[in-house]
Order: C-alpha cells, then structure tokens, then sequence
C-alpha cells in the first residue's frame, strides 16, 4: 500500500522556524504544510494590502521560504501553505523570486485565488450567523469576506506540478487533505476517505499541539525538551490509515493523551466536523500508542459535504482601551481592589463613553472571573486590569489614562502602570452558496 | 478529588463559543466523568463565565467526554476586552472539579 509522509512546518503565523527545517531535514517527508493563517488574520492581512498592493501576505513568508526552499527542492519536498493570507499571488511572486535568489529557478509556484468573496456577500446581503444583522448592515466597517476553500484546487495544483502551493483562505485540514488527493487520487465524493483524511488534518494543523505543546502540567503530565519541540508527522496510506509521529531525538511526545487532547480541539459535535470537501464524524475514532512517539488513528468517517461554505467576514467592531498598575507586599490585595474603585468612579465622573467594561486584578480573577476564583488565597502581588470598549479612539485612551493617574493620585506604592488603545478588527461568519465562490489555480511566472 | 487527578483537559475556541475536553487517563474511570462531569455541573461551575448553554458529548472509545459552552467568551475572541480572550486557561478551572469515589457515587 501506498503511503506519505507529511510534515506540519507551522501551527499559527508566529511559530517556530527551526521545527520546520527539523522536519524537512530528518523527517522523510514528501509534503510539508505550513498553517499561518489565524481567523481575524485574513481582515488585518487585507488592512495591509488597502494601503501596499504587493503586500497583505505572511510577514514571515520570506523567513520561512529562505530557511526551507533549498532543502524542500533538494529532496523533492512539495510546500503547501496558507502563507498567501490576503494577497496569495503576491506571496506567489515573493516566493518565485526568493527561489531564483536561492539557485532555484525551476521551482514551480502556484497561487489559489477566489476565497475572496466579499462583492458576491455583499450582492446577496447574507445574515450574519453570530449575531442579528446582514453583510450591509456593516456598511462602511466591513473590511473583508474570505471564503474556507477546501482543498480541491490545491490538489489540482499539485497535480499540475506545483512544488509550492499558496493559498488565502481555505480550511486547516484542507492543507493536509490536498496532499493525500494528489498522492491517492481520492475521489472527491468518496466520503468516509475524506473524513478520515480530515481527522488526519486536524491533528496536524497546530503542529506543536499534538507533540507535547500546550499540554504540559508538571507532575501530572510532564513533556521532555519543550525548548526543542519536534513538530509532527502524519504518515497517511492510500486507504486512509494514520500513524501520528514525529522526528526521532526532537523535543516532546507523541502518545494517546496528546492525540486525544488534539481531536477535540476546537471541536464541537465530534460527530459533524463541517468542512467545505466533507462533514467529517470523529466520534468513532479509536487511538492506539503502537510504539514509541507513534500513534495510530483509525475509524474517522464522513458524510456529504454541505452546499455551502462558511466565510469569515472582518469588520471594525469598536475601540478598546485598556490600563494595568501594580501594588506588591503586605495589603497588596487590598490596595489594588481601592485602586478598581477609584477608576470605577473616575470614569463615572468623568463621563468616558463605554458599553462594556472590566474590572480585574491580575494574579486574582482576571482569567475566570470572581465567583470561580472565590476561594484562592492572598496573592503576595496584583496587577490591576481596566478595559473597555468604545466607539472611538478618543474615548479608549480616556480609560487607560484613568488607570495612569493612579501614580499620583491612587493608593500607595502602585508601580508599572501601562495602558493602550486601539481600533478592534473583529471576525463574524456568513454562510455563502458554495457556487458563488470561484477558486482558481494561478502559476506565477509562467 | 479533584478531576485533575483523574482526567486531563484542552480548551479550543470558535468564535464566542469555548469548547473543553475532558478525557480520562485509565479508561476504568470513564464512568466517573460520566456519572459526575455533567453538563448543569460545568455550566454552574463557569458561573460568571458562560452565559449560554452548555452541551455535552460523549466519545465513549476515548474515554472521554467535550463540552461546548455557548457565550463564553466575552463577545468573541477577535472582540472581547478579557486578558485571556481564547480562554484557553478554562480547561484548568474545570480540572478543580470536586469528584466523588464513594461506592454509590454520592
């Protein structure tokens, strides 16, 4: 049976280069996937192509390539990615001439375009699903509707002969399941394939996630060489079979316990994973450890794919300001509850104009709030936390202003203030006739 | 006990939506988290937290079970004014559980 290795090179847009090149280097792998693309991220991305045209792509695009290109074209390593954010062609075009740069002028860079469909949401006016309201009814303050592409065309663009690929916006495991389209020649309705080819995708996405990141707890769950993280590898068989592993002498863990955590990331109904090629069902998945740092994954299975496509819309929600001050030592706790006090009713006097405001003590219950926090004990430190939500960036600056004069005119010994403001790019979602999104495969430079 | 000692945890988030996992270590407690991990538990432990519904499902090959807590995330995450807007540190709240290994579960 045929099988291939995949690398996941990235979990989120910040994350760890070396991994990556870890992978390329020692980790036999045919394909190497690269998730950057946050849900807010496309929104920002497009602010920045508004005001350059060659911009709105990954900013560490160029890093990544350099640091991975030549050992990918050595060894036959094909890159699949969503690095393109707003602007894939221009990623593309970056990517081709870093390629040249390189040595490597027969690398052969593909760009998925067509998940941006805001003139087809604005055209047909869809409601937004997280609150009441219609694309128009944001008016000027829409900044962008990306549709979750699956991953047919990134596949065709393999097929093709692309040895990048480069997409905007398309769905986490659709960067996985074009690969294994390519390799297997899956079929596009063959249902429980592509559930399974999903569950594999999922599990990859956050890279570091399934190999001992974000799981540590010491003494209860304790992972090895956190500081050299291994990323991992997915070694998929043409019928779908999954062994979860990663490069051998790296950093971390692959075991049931990190498989397990990783499959329920983010999910919802384990039985309806929505995904633009399928509506994949994890709950008869089975996890086995069958050696060490290898994990086999079986039973995922899916359903018809739904006639739709989810579509992040961005838009400018409103203005959040924001004030920090420390108090240390005996009466700590104390002094930072007066100082919430003080700015509570400064801001009353002062009329600052905010619909939402929090009041918090860093180290007490600025995570989970009082009545969770209720029973901990005296902190020998708290940093006071102010935030609020405005209309405008005038009155966001009036709050974390109102936490500063707490120097002078607050309770003793407050140390380290810090305050902020800025405009907020939030997210929501429409669903959007799937006919209506038009991806296509573009090569650069051919 | 605390769940902790028994069970291990992940937040993920979608939109204002948060979603723990709770999976126990050895399958032989499965029917602890069960009997006890419900889903009116978990919403009146986040009290404060999630203003929605809670709903559980159950991955009995997993031993494990995920709970999706609507509103529970200040607005959204790409909105909310909370320090820790994915509310990812939520998994750890819920690993303070009180769980009871009295015969008769009470």
């Amino acid at each position: 049976m045929r099988t291939i290795r995949i690398g996941s090179g990235a979990g989120y847009s910040g994350d760890r280069i070396e991994p990556a090149i870890e992978l390329a280097e020692k980790g036999d792998i045919q394909y190497l996937v690269f998730e950057c693309l946050g849900e807010r991220t496309v929104a920002l991305a497009q602010q920045a192509r508004m005001k350059n045209p060659d911009g709105g792509y990954d900013p560490l695009l160029e890093e990544r390539m350099r640091a991975v290109l030549p050992i990918c074209a050595a060894k036959g390593i094909k890159i699949v990615t969503n690095m393109g954010a707003a602007n894939p062609e221009a990623a593309a075009r970056k990517t081709a001439d870093i390629a040249r740069s390189l040595g490597l002028p027969s690398l052969k860079v593909a760009a998925i375009v067509g998940d941006d469909v805001l003139d087809a949401c604005k055209a047909g006016d869809l409601p937004i699903m997280e609150f009441d309201g219609t694309i128009k009814q944001l008016g000027n303050r829409l900044l962008s509707a990306n549709a979750y592409l699956g991953a047919g065309p990134m596949a065709q663009a393999l097929v093709a002969g692309a040895d990048i690929v480069i997409t905007g916006r398309a769905s986490d495991p659709a960067l996985f399941l074009a690969p294994m389209i390519h390799a297997f020649g899956w079929a596009m309705d063959d249902w429980n394939l592509l559930g399974q080819g999903t569950v594999a995708g999922h599990l990859l996405e956050c890279a570091g996630q399934i190999t001992g990141g974000y799981f540590a707890d010491p003494g209860y769950k304790d992972v090895a060489d956190l500081a050299r993280l291994g990323f991992p590898i997915g070694e998929v068989g043409e019928d779908g079979s999954l062994v979860i592993t990663k490069v051998a002498g790296s950093g971390g863990a692959v075991t049931a316990q990190t498989c397990k955590e990783q499959l329920l990331y983010e999910v919802h109904d384990p039985a309806k994973y929505f995904q633009p090629d399928v509506v994949a069902d994890f709950s008869q998945v089975r996890i086995e450890e069958i050696g060490p740092d290898r994990v086999r994954v079986s039973g995922g299975r899916g359903a018809r794919r739904t006639d739709t496509l989810k579509v992040s819309v961005g838009y400018v929600d409103s203005y959040i300001g924001e004030g920090q001050i420390s108090y240390a030592g005996p009466g700590a706790l104390a002094r930072g509850r007066l100082a919430l006090e003080i700015v509570r009713e400064r801001l009353k006097l002062t009329n600052v104009a905010a619909s939402e405001l929090r009041f918090e003590l860093v180290g007490v219950d600025s995570l989970h709030g009082p009545q969770v926090s209720a029973h901990a004990g005296e902190p020998y430190e708290v940093r006071v936390r102010i935030s609020g939500r405005t209309e405008n960036l005038r009155e966001a600056i009036r709050i974390g202003n109102e936490v500063e004069t707490l120097y002078t005119n607050g309770p003793a010994a407050g140390g380290g203030a810090w305050k902020s403001a800025r405009d907020v790019v939030a997210v929501a979602s429409v669903l959007l006739p799937r006919e209506l999104a038009k991806p296509q495969v573009r090569f650069v430079g051919a | 006990m605390k769940l902790r000692e028994i069970a291990h945890s992940r937040t993920g988030d979608k939109g204002n939506i948060s979603n723990i996992s709770v999976i126990a270590y050895d399958a032989k407690h499965y029917p602890l988290l069960l009997e006890q991990v419900t889903a009116a538990r978990v919403k009146s432990h986040f009290a404060g937290v999630v203003q929605g519904e809670v709903v559980r499902y159950e991955l009995p090959n997993l031993s494990a079970l995920n709970f999706v807590m609507d509103q529970a995330l200040g607005g959204g995450v790409t909105r909310s004014l909370a320090l820790d807007a994915h509310g990812k540190s939520l998994s750890s709240a819920l690993l303070d559980l009180d769980i009871s290994t009295a015969p008769d579960g009470k």
